[in-house]
């Protein structure tokens, strides 16, 4: 019998360790598949970030490291500087990429270091149980805005795709979602031609995938991917903000 | 070989390069700026990577990831700067990495000043990151050692797999002396590290390196395993110099700048006919308890000086267990205690005893 769909070759045999409904594993397997298809997984190298997907490094069957919280980007650098010929991604949530390491992101961005970062966006710390990220909307309740995020004492959502957009070190940006087949798709072209950046070293690739928390956000699976359609992508929409990569 | 007139910071710079070091990351502060300046015209020279950071907490997982490869790297910093690093250190440590830091140490706390210190020791020595990890920690008294300390802080990142810090002051970074350089190693002689290193799972399975096991017993059973090797380091690696000990009745013990300070206070004391020697720690961790434990029974007074309200005097008093009065004089923001000072200083102190 012909084998149509199997497991990805990058991904180790573990278990996804995530909650019912996050989307972190659809761009686990998007992720795979592209490291597959470029037929780059002898020389990958990965870093994972601090957050719910600090396991991400074993779900990958890639070399990988584990960075201090936000500072995967300044790990990856250093590993690319020291091996120019292989192929270096993080995988970052909102807390980690756009709060406590938004420093490392510009300048690695700004340096156009070679390098493939997946932002995943879920408006929401994860892992330490729900608090506000950088990302939250405003009006969104979490465990430290449960009155709703305010604007006048906690600033307004970070768009750090729309800040990544005007520098010049970056080859390739896009904002996507994986909540339908087609986004889903779209995320992996999103995807491959943020490593084709990096391999054509054009400079820094990101995509930034708005993605669920349906255990923080306290919905269903299915109640949290039609909260992120009707809100996160009126604030954040999807789009390519840079493609120096061409088809 | 030709002996060269060179400062400080630059012959570690220069020294770091033979040593094999090819990638260097680091944010500019004084008084070290000059390695920074120095990696930036020479590691181009010899197919290195220079790279000025957006600051010292990018620096130091700069250096993690670097480490990650197994390639040679280190990265200097002042004070402030060293404290920024802290959380980064305590990464490496965890994740066992060998890499190389210079700490040229300032006038503190807070911004302080840029005058030379040793208020560092603690942060140095007793670990200012968090968990149970240690530095291997070197002090240079003069630049000929400033330069044999750098090479040996790498081979010892590399046999240990653990950071190395090599702790001086800015004293030692920014005066000038004739050094003898050692030759350039043959990178292909240094350590491979091929069966932990990140290159790439190309006909094996991949490797993971990271300081963390969510399980409790996981992460104890790998703290044990690194206080095994920490235990190791200290039975193998204790390093000092002694300075006219015979017979000595007065002990000296200062490390750095203050320690070659003290050769000439011992040199005038003896001159005036009272038996005084130096003990001079080279290793602040680990710290070279075993001899000047020895040394404790045969002296009437240990006098520690140093250039902080007391840091290492600590370390003494552990080292020596009781067995004879551990003195102590400091001066702190920067200001180098003098030959004649510490004369006065020690008189008195033997005048009530």
């Amino acid at each position: 019998m012909e084998v149509i769909f199997k497991r990805p070759k990058a991904l180790s045999d573990r278990e996804f360790t995530y909650c019912p409904g996050c989307h972190h594993g659809i761009i686990h397997r998007l992720i795979a598949e592209v490291i597959d298809e470029l037929d780059i997984q002898e020389k990958t190298i990965m870093v994972a970030p601090v957050g719910c997907s600090v396991f991400a490094y074993e779900f990958f069957d890639v070399d990988g490291t584990v960075a201090p919280h936000g500072r995967a980007l300044a790990v990856a650098t250093g590993i690319k500087r020291a091996l120019p010929d292989m192929i270096v991604f993080t995988y970052q949530g909102d807390g980690d990429l756009a709060a406590i390491g938004i420093a490392e992101t510009i300048h690695a961005a700004n340096r156009g270091e070679k390098l493939t970062t997946i932002f995943v966006n879920n408006a929401v710390y994860g892992m330490t149980g729900g608090q506000m990220a950088p990302t939250t909307l405003l009006g969104q309740k979490t465990t430290t805005t449960p009155y709703g995020r305010t604007a006048a004492n906690d600033g307004y959502p970070l768009h750090v795709s729309e800040a990544l957009s005007t520098i010049d070190g970056v080859a390739y940006l896009e904002r996507t979602t994986v909540s339908t087949t087609k986004d889903i798709l779209n995320t992996k072209k999103a995807i491959k031609k943020a490593f084709l950046a990096q391999i054509k070293g054009l400079g820094f690739g990101m995509v930034e995938v708005l993605s669920t928390c349906p255990t923080n956000w306290g919905m269903s699976p299915v109640e949290a991917q039609n909260w992120l359609l009707e809100n996160m992508v009126k604030e954040f929409p999807p789009k390519v903000f840079v493609d120096k990569v061409g088809d | 070989m030709k002996k060269l007139m060179m400062k400080g910071n630059e012959a570690i710079a220069e020294s770091a390069i033979r040593a094999g070091c090819r990638l260097y990351f680091a944010y500019p502060i004084t008084p070290q700026s000059e390695i920074a300046e120095y990696m930036a015209r020479r590691l181009p020279e010899v197919g290195g990577v220079f790279l000025q950071t957006e600051s010292e907490i990018a620096t130091v997982n700069m250096v993690y990831g670097a480490a990650c490869t197994g390639k040679r790297v280190m990265t200097s910093t002042s004070s402030p700067g060293f404290s920024l690093m802290q959380e980064g250190i305590s990464y490496i440590a965890g994740a066992e990495l060998p890499c190389v830091f210079v700490d040229v140490v300032r006038g503190g706390p807070g911004l302080g000043n840029i005058q030379p210190s040793q208020g560092d020791y603690f942060q140095a020595v007793k670990g200012g990151g968090h968990g149970d990890y240690r530095l291997i920690v070197l002090a240079p008294s003069t630049l000929q050692e400033a330069v044999d300390l750098t090479q040996l802080a790498f081979d010892l990142a590399d046999r240990y797999r653990n950071p190395v810090l090599i702790l001086a002051d800015g004293m030692i970074g920014q005066m000038m002396e004739p050094v003898e350089l050692p030759e350039m190693r043959d990178l292909s002689t240094l350590p491979d590290h091929s069966d932990w290193a990140l290159r790439g799972a190309r006909n094996r399975e991949p490797h993971r390196i990271a300081a963390f096991n969510i399980d409790p017993v996981g992460l104890e059973k790998m703290n044990k395993r690194l206080q095994e090797k920490y235990r190791l380091i200290e039975a193998s690696e204790q390093r000092w110099e002694e300075y006219r000990v015979d017979g000595a009745e007065y002990l000296m013990v200062g490390y750095g700048t203050m320690g070659r300070i003290l050769k000439s206070v011992v040199d005038s004391l003896r001159e005036e006919g009272i038996p005084a020697g130096l003990f001079r720690p080279v290793t602040l961790w680990p710290f070279p308890k075993r001899r000047l434990k020895e040394l404790a029974k045969k002296v009437q007074l240990i006098f520690v000086v140093e250039m902080s309200s007391g840091q290492m005097v600590e370390d003494v008093q552990i080292s020596v267990e009781g067995k004879v009065p551990v003195h102590f004089y400091g001066r702190m923001g920067g200001v180098v205690p003098t030959p004649e000072e510490i004369l006065f200083a020690f008189k008195e102190v033997r005048k009530w005893k």
